[in-house]
C-alpha cells in the first residue's frame, strides 16, 4: 500500500457526501445482476440445456422412420411438412421439465450464491436498500428465464425449418396458418408459456432466500414441480388438476387454435399468480427482515 | 431524546445504546453502548467472539439487534436502510467480493451501487492500495492480504466520514501489516473517524485514541486510552546509589505500594504527591538518585486485567510486570 507515498490524493470527502446526490436505481442493480449472470458457469448450463433439446429433438426425428398419424398430436403427424411443427413440439416436450429445471438453476441460485460467497453484506453496505436488492434480483432471474424459453424456442425453430423448410403448419383446430402468421404464433405460445414459467422462478427464489443454499433451493423447487405435476394422478385429486401450476405448462395451446382460444391463457394468469404473489411476497419479507450473518 | 433530532452532521458517527443480540440461549452481545465521536481513531477491542463482528453488524443494519438501537450520524440503519449508510463504509469479518469478476469490475458494481461518482474514484482507490497492476485479474486468485486491501479499497470509493473496519490486519504479513497501519493512520488524518475492531493489542494502541474493550458480550470499558493506561495505576521505576537503603526508604514513605527490587533497580505503585514526598526522602537519607521514571501501564497489561476479572488478578497481580513468558502464554489463547 501506498501510505508512505509522498503527496498522496484526498480521499475524505470535503464535508458533504458525493454519493448523496444520486442515489442508484433498481434497473442499475438488474443491469449488475445480469453481468454477474454472464460471468458465472451456471448461467450457461441452463442456456445449453434450452439449446441442445431442440436439437437433440430434430436429430431423433431425422432418425426415425416417420408414419401418418404419430402419437395423436397434429403437429407430430406434420413434422416432416413444415419446420414450424418443430418448436411446437420441443415446446411442449421441454416445457414440462427441461425448461423448468433450467430457469431454475439460476432462480434457486441468485440470492443463495450470494449467502455462499458473503456478498450478500458486501452489497448491502453500499447505497441501496434491501428492497431494491430483492426487485432487481428477482427480475434478474425472471429475465434469465425469458432469455432460456426463447433462446430455446429459435434453436427449435431455425432448427425445424432448416430440416423441413419454411411451410403453412396445421393447428390443433385444423385450420391452416401461413408460414409468417405461424412463426408469430409459436413466439406468442412461448411468451405465454413465460406465465407459468415467471410462477416457478417465484418458487425457486423464495427458496434461494428460505434456504440460504442453492442446491437445495434447486433441488426444492423441482421437488415442488414434481410433486404438483403427480398430484392429479391420485386418484381423488384429480378435481385439483386446473389449479396446479404443472397443468398450466400447456396454456399456450390455446393460441394454436382457431379461433384462438383465450380461457386457458386468462386461467393460467390467475393460477400463476396464485403461486407467484405469495412466493415473492414472502421472500420479500424474509429478504427484508433476515440477518445477514454469514461470510 | 432530543439528541435524536441532531442533524446528520452534528450527530455522532456511532452511537449505540443497550445493544442486545441473543441467538437462542447465547447472549452474543450484552448491552453495549458505543460512543464514537468525530474524529476518533476508536478501538474496539476484545478477544476474538467477544461479539465486536455481531456489534459492528448490528450498526451497519446488517442484522437486527433483539433490543437497544444504533444510530449512525443520528440514522438508525434498521429504519432508514441505506440511507443510514451515506457517509459510511467498511467491512464486517472479512471482505467478501465476486471471486468470478476481476478486481476492477468489482469495484464497478460497487460503484454503481454507490451512484455519485464513486466509478471515477476507481483508479485512484486502486492505486492507493497500490493493487493498480492487479486489477484485472480475478479476485478468485487473490490472496487473503490482496483481499483486505481491496476491502479498504471498495471503502474508499464512497468517501466516507466513517469508517468501520473488522480486524482489517488479520491474517496479513508483517509488512502488511505495517502497511495497513500507516493507511489507517493517513485516512484518520484526513479526518475520516475510524471504527476499528482488532484483538491485536499494538495495533489498537498504536492507532487508537479512544477505546471500547469487550468480554462476553459486554463493555468492560470505554473512554480514553490515555485514561485508561493512567487508571491502570502508575508504576515507577527508580534507580539509585544505594538500592539497599532506597528499598528500605520506600518501606518506610506513606503512599508507595508494592515496593520491589528487580532485574533493572527498584519498582513501586505510587501517586505522584508520594512521589514527589519520596524523592525528598531519599535525599535526606543520603541516597542519590540516578534515575525516576513513570512507567504506564501497557494495554495489553490492562486489557487482561479487565477481560480475565478477579481470577486472573491472582496470579498476575503485578501484571505491569508481567513476564514474557506469561505474556506469549496470554496472546496464545487471546489471538489463537
Amino acid at each position: 500500500m501506498s501510505a508512505a507515498a509522498a503527496s498522496p490524493p484526498a480521499i475524505a470527502a470535503p464535508g458533504g457526501i458525493a454519493s448523496a446526490l444520486r442515489r442508484p436505481g433498481t434497473l442499475t442493480i438488474w443491469r449488475w445482476e445480469l453481468r454477474k449472470l454472464i460471468a458465472q458457469k451456471r448461467t450457461y448450463l441452463g442456456l445449453a440445456i434450452g439449446m441442445v433439446f431442440p436439437l437433440l429433438f430434430v436429430v431423433a426425428q431425422h432418425l426415425r422412420h416417420h408414419h401418418g398419424h404419430e402419437g395423436g398430436n397434429i403437429f407430430f403427424a406434420q413434422i416432416t411438412q413444415s419446420g414450424l411443427a418443430t418448436p411446437v413440439l420441443t415446446l411442449i416436450f421441454e416445457g414440462a421439465f427441461f425448461l423448468p429445471l433450467a430457469v431454475v438453476l439460476v432462480a434457486g441460485d441468485i440470492v443463495a450464491t450470494e449467502d455462499g460467497n458473503g456478498t450478500l453484506k458486501t452489497i448491502l453496505t453500499r447505497s441501496v436498500d434491501r428492497g431494491q436488492v430483492f426487485a432487481a434480483k428477482t427480475l434478474a432471474a425472471l429475465t434469465y428465464a425469458a432469455v432460456v424459453v426463447f433462446v430455446s424456442a429459435i434453436v427449435a425453430t431455425i432448427a425445424g425449418v432448416a430440416s423441413w423448410g419454411f411451410n403453412h403448419v396445421t393447428t390443433f383446430s385444423g385450420s391452416v396458418v401461413p408460414p409468417g402468421e405461424a412463426l408469430l404464433l409459436v413466439l406468442a405460445a412461448n411468451a405465454c408459456y413465460l406465465i407459468p414459467i415467471a410462477a416457478v422462478v417465484s418458487i425457486g427464489v423464495l427458496l434461494s432466500t428460505v434456504t440460504h443454499n442453492s442446491a437445495a433451493a434447486v433441488v426444492g423447487t423441482l421437488a415442488v414441480t414434481l410433486v404438483l405435476a403427480l398430484i392429479p394422478v391420485i386418484p381423488g385429486l384429480e378435481g385439483a388438476k386446473p389449479y396446479l401450476l404443472t397443468t398450466e405448462y400447456n396454456s399456450w395451446q390455446g393460441l394454436l387454435r382457431t379461433p384462438t382460444d383465450w380461457g386457458p391463457i386468462l386461467h393460467s394468469l390467475w393460477v400463476c399468480a396464485l403461486y407467484a404473489v405469495p412466493c415473492l411476497a414472502g421472500a420479500y419479507l424474509v429478504f427484508l427482515r433476515r440477518d445477514v450473518a454469514g461470510g | 431524546m432530543t439528541e435524536d433530532a441532531v442533524s446528520g452532521e452534528q450527530a455522532p458517527p456511532v452511537r449505540a445504546r443497550g445493544l442486545v443480540k441473543r441467538y437462542d440461549e447465547v447472549l452474543a452481545v450484552d448491552h453495549v453502548d458505543l460512543n464514537v465521536r468525530a474524529g476518533d481513531v476508536y478501538g474496539f477491542l476484545g478477544p476474538n467472539g467477544a461479539g465486536k463482528t455481531t456489534t459492528l453488524r448490528m450498526a451497519l443494519g446488517l442484522i437486527t439487534p433483539s433490543e437497544g438501537s444504533v444510530e449512525l450520524f443520528g440514522r438508525d440503519p434498521l429504519r432508514q436502510g441505506a440511507r443510514a449508510l451515506e457517509g459510511v463504509a467498511g467491512f464486517v469479518e472479512a471482505p467478501r467480493f465476486y471471486p468470478y469478476l476481476s478486481a476492477r469490475k468489482n469495484l464497478e458494481l460497487l460503484a454503481a451501487l454507490d451512484g455519485g461518482g464513486a466509478r471515477e474514484r476507481i483508479g485512484e482507490v486502486l492505486e492507493i492500495v497500490e493493487l493498480t497492476p492487479r486489477a484485472a485479474h480475478r479476485v478468485g486468485g487473490y490472496s487473503h492480504g490482496m483481499k483486505q486491501r481491496l476491502g479498504i479499497a471498495a471503502a474508499l470509493l464512497r468517501r466516507p466520514r466513517l469508517l468501520i473496519l473488522d480486524e482489517p490486519a488479520t491474517g496479513l504479513d508483517p509488512g502488511g501489516m505495517r502497511d495497513m497501519r500507516l493507511l489507517i493512520r493517513r485516512l484518520a488524518g484526513e479526518g475520516i473517524t475510524v471504527l476499528l475492531s482488532s484483538h491485536q493489542l499494538p495495533e489498537v494502541q498504536e492507532l487508537c485514541d479512544r477505546v471500547a474493550i469487550v468480554d462476553s458480550g459486554r463493555v468492560v470499558y470505554e473512554g480514553a486510552l490515555a485514561d485508561l493506561r493512567r487508571q491502570g495505576g502508575a508504576g515507577y521505576r527508580l534507580r539509585t546509589t544505594d538500592d539497599t537503603r532506597a528499598l528500605g526508604v520506600l518501606g518506610e514513605q506513606t503512599g508507595i505500594e508494592h515496593a520491589a527490587a528487580g532485574e533493572h533497580g527498584l519498582g513501586f505503585q505510587a501517586e505522584e504527591p508520594a512521589v514527589g514526598a519520596l524523592s525528598l526522602a531519599l535525599a535526606h537519607a543520603g541516597v542519590g538518585i540516578l534515575a525516576l521514571t513513570p512507567e504506564l501501564a501497557t494495554l495489553e497489561d490492562l486489557f487482561f486485567r479487565l477481560t480475565e476479572g478477579d481470577a486472573a488478578d491472582g496470579s498476575a497481580d503485578g501484571s505491569l510486570d508481567a513476564t514474557p513468558a506469561q505474556t506469549a502464554a496470554r496472546d496464545a489463547v487471546q489471538v489463537g
